[in-house]
């Protein structure tokens, strides 16, 4: 029994920290650099259908695959991931703001399209399955398997951290806030604003679709209906739970949120007899809906949100000087 | 080019010019995306199939359908219950969400997530009250009339047509002829200058929601009546809508019904050419053209 937990609890870690991967893809492009993203389903599909199709055995229900290693695939996911986020900046990133939102949701939708309707390509509606997962070996010792498994994702998870903090910290996060704060100063002082969001736009789209591929691996099959906005929307409730602009505010709200989800689906199941579950199912998604308008109402920084944006100004300056100022900036980003 | 297909483009473009006329219109005047709009059509659509229910368990003799309509005077009916309920909805989300976030100086992104929010509640409980089960406003068959040339298409289509321009050149003429037009101009040119010379800009936002969801009402009754009713009706539009009203330039009214008409004939096109399960991706490939050759859309001027 308390192996059962255990194992259910590593799944439960597991799946809430791959949340926590797309939570901080999308922190590099909202939080920090005000870039707004409404098609993160789609960019965690295109890396999951990447590292699907090259790592998978050869099959006739789709392209390859080419029975690459897991790594391989992993990393083809975020690069192709990137590169579709460029392709998209490139276009929308100069326009008004809520323009590259409507192009992102256009993405997701036709990136769905794509995966239903490209059949040679992508298995269509039956999605791929076999895709090899990380430890598979140990798949008879369901603990250990599950505990390794989370250990991946916490290793990612931690370097991707520590990876996006020395970003947020370096010249190039200090462009980057600048350009957000003051973009006419940031330009005269010579800075392409436009090239620095495109930047951060495909880095965060990369890091989505990472971890598309590692939820993929991570359950061994997907299908387009994975990738509904449902999906999109789940991320952006975790991120604005969180705090938004915040790197452990994109995790903590991950497992938040994902803890809620899951808790309430498993009330459901429990509760509501099986022919009215899609019916209940329905609720649990208003809820989370009416959740997220309350918290933009109530306490649009999140739970982390303290530190958030101007305030990290102050990392450069002496501890003691950085600890004395949040209450100050707290009040200059409510004004804001 | 099939004449058949130009048609049948033409009569699904009017649902989609209609929706975009209430984007362009919230757009311009709220300042930001609604994400949301896509539900007020589904809900149009909904309070009517609720009202001509209703109406037609209490007087059966209304669902006797008027020739050559294919529905009774539950319908028409309906539709105007529908415009005034989907207006009151509107009315009740903006005071509940978007009026308390415009009051603290919210940023665009902040609008836009909200409404984000609010499609999905709006979404889901409709799928809640009525079930994903499509449903529709009447059995009866129609046979399309002979239009001549090999174009036929069925009097349900020809009405939603004729009504849909009606009902778009009645909007241009408000806002063209009339002071209320002349206040929301001024608003989207310039809310605090429009203040300032004395325009009552909370009262412009109000009927911007009204006619917004009013029209949003109107295209959901027609997409009700000629295809079927679902939960998700509105969110498979929401795609062509945004592109129509960016094609048309945002603002711009007969912008958006003209864009409406081109995506819908695009679309008819495309299905003709490349197989229905692509017509999704139509309004995806308009978009991404008009925001590269010209983002200001047809009648819209550079930012």
């Amino acid at each position: 029994m308390t192996i059962e937990l255990i194992a259910y609890g590593a799944f439960f870690l597991t799946m809430a920290l791959s949340f926590a991967i797309i939570c901080l893809g999308l922190n590099v492009q909202w939080g920090q650099t005000g870039v707004f993203n409404v098609g993160v389903s789609g960019f965690v599909a295109v890396g999951a259908y990447t590292s699907a199709l090259l790592t998978t055995p050869p099959s006739d229900a789709h392209l390859g695959g080419f029975a690459l290693p897991i790594a391989l695939g992993w990393i083809a996911a975020a690069l192709a991931s990137a590169l579709v986020s460029f392709v998209i900046g490139a276009i929308t990133i100069r326009l008004r703001s809520d323009y590259l939102a409507i192009a992102t949701f256009g993405v997701a939708v036709a990136v769905q399209l794509c995966a239903l309707n490209l059949q040679p390509l992508t298995g269509g509606p039956f999605g791929i399955g076999f895709i090899p997962r990380p430890f598979s070996e140990l798949a008879g010792r369901p603990l250990a398997f599950s505990l390794l498994n989370l250990g991946v994702l916490i290793l990612l998870v931690g370097g991707l951290y520590f990876f996006l903090q020395r970003l947020a910290r370096s010249p190039w996060g200090r462009v980057l806030r600048a350009i957000r704060e003051d973009e006419t100063a940031a330009r005269a002082l010579g800075k392409n604003a436009t090239l620095f969001r495109l930047q951060a736009f495909a880095i965060g789209g990369g890091i989505m679709g990472l971890a598309g591929a590692v939820q993929g691996h991570f359950i061994g099959f997907i299908a387009p209906d994975n990738y509904q906005p449902i999906l999109t929307f789940q991320v952006w409730a975790m991120l604005i739970v969180g705090g938004s602009g915040n790197n452990r505010g994109a995790i903590l709200g991950a497992i938040v949120v994902w803890g809620i989800w899951a808790a309430s689906a498993a009330m459901i199941g429990a509760v509501v007899p099986a022919d009215q579950q899609a019916r209940a199912a329905t609720l649990q998604i208003v809820t989370i809906g009416v959740a997220l308008c309350v918290i933009l109402l109530l306490r649009p920084r999140g739970i982390l949100g303290e530190l958030r944006v101007v305030s990290r100004h102050l990392d450069a300056r002496p501890r003691d000087a950085a600890s004395a100022a949040p209450t100050k900036e707290v009040s200059r980003a409510e004004r804001s | 080019m099939n004449p058949q297909g130009l048609v049948d483009g033409l009569i699904a473009g009017a649902t989609i010019g209609l929706g975009a006329v209430g984007i362009t219109l919230t757009y311009s005047i709220l300042r930001f995306s609604n994400f949301a709009h896509g539900e007020l059509i589904s809900w149009g659509a909904y309070f009517a199939l609720a009202v001509a229910g209703l109406l037609g368990a209490a007087f059966g003799f209304l669902t006797t359908p008027i020739l050559p309509f294919s529905f009774g005077w539950t319908l028409p009916i309906a539709a105007i219950a529908a415009i005034a309920l989907n207006a009151a909805l509107a009315l009740v989300v903006d005071t509940l969400l978007f009026s308390r976030l415009r009051a603290r100086n919210s940023t665009v992104i902040i609008m836009v997530m909200a409404s984000f929010g609010a499609a999905l509640t709006l979404r889901n409980l409709l799928e809640f009250t009525f079930t994903g089960k499509p449903q529709y406003y009447t059995g009866a068959l129609q046979i399309a009339i002979r239009l001549g040339g090999g174009i036929r298409a069925t009097p349900d289509q020809l009405l939603s047509l004729v009504i849909a321009l009606l009902v778009v050149s009645g909007v241009h003429l408000l806002l063209t002829r009339t002071a209320m037009g002349r206040a929301m101009r001024a608003v989207s040119e310039n809310p605090q200058l429009a203040d300032l010379a004395g325009v009552n800009v909370r009262q412009v936002i109000r009927i911007v929601w009204v006619l917004g969801a009013g029209l949003a009402a109107v295209a959901g009754v027609m997409a009700g009546l000629l295809i079927q009713i679902r939960p998700e009706m509105g969110l498979d539009l929401l795609l062509p809508l945004f592109a129509a009203a960016i094609l048309g330039g945002i603002g711009s009214v007969p912008g958006a019904m003209l864009a409406g008409l081109i995506i819908g004939i695009s679309e008819a096109l495309a299905v003709a050419a490349v197989g229905a399960q692509w017509r999704a991706a139509v309004s995806f490939v308009i978009l991404v053209a008009v925001l590269l050759v010209r983002p200001q859309g047809l009648f819209g001027r550079p930012e």
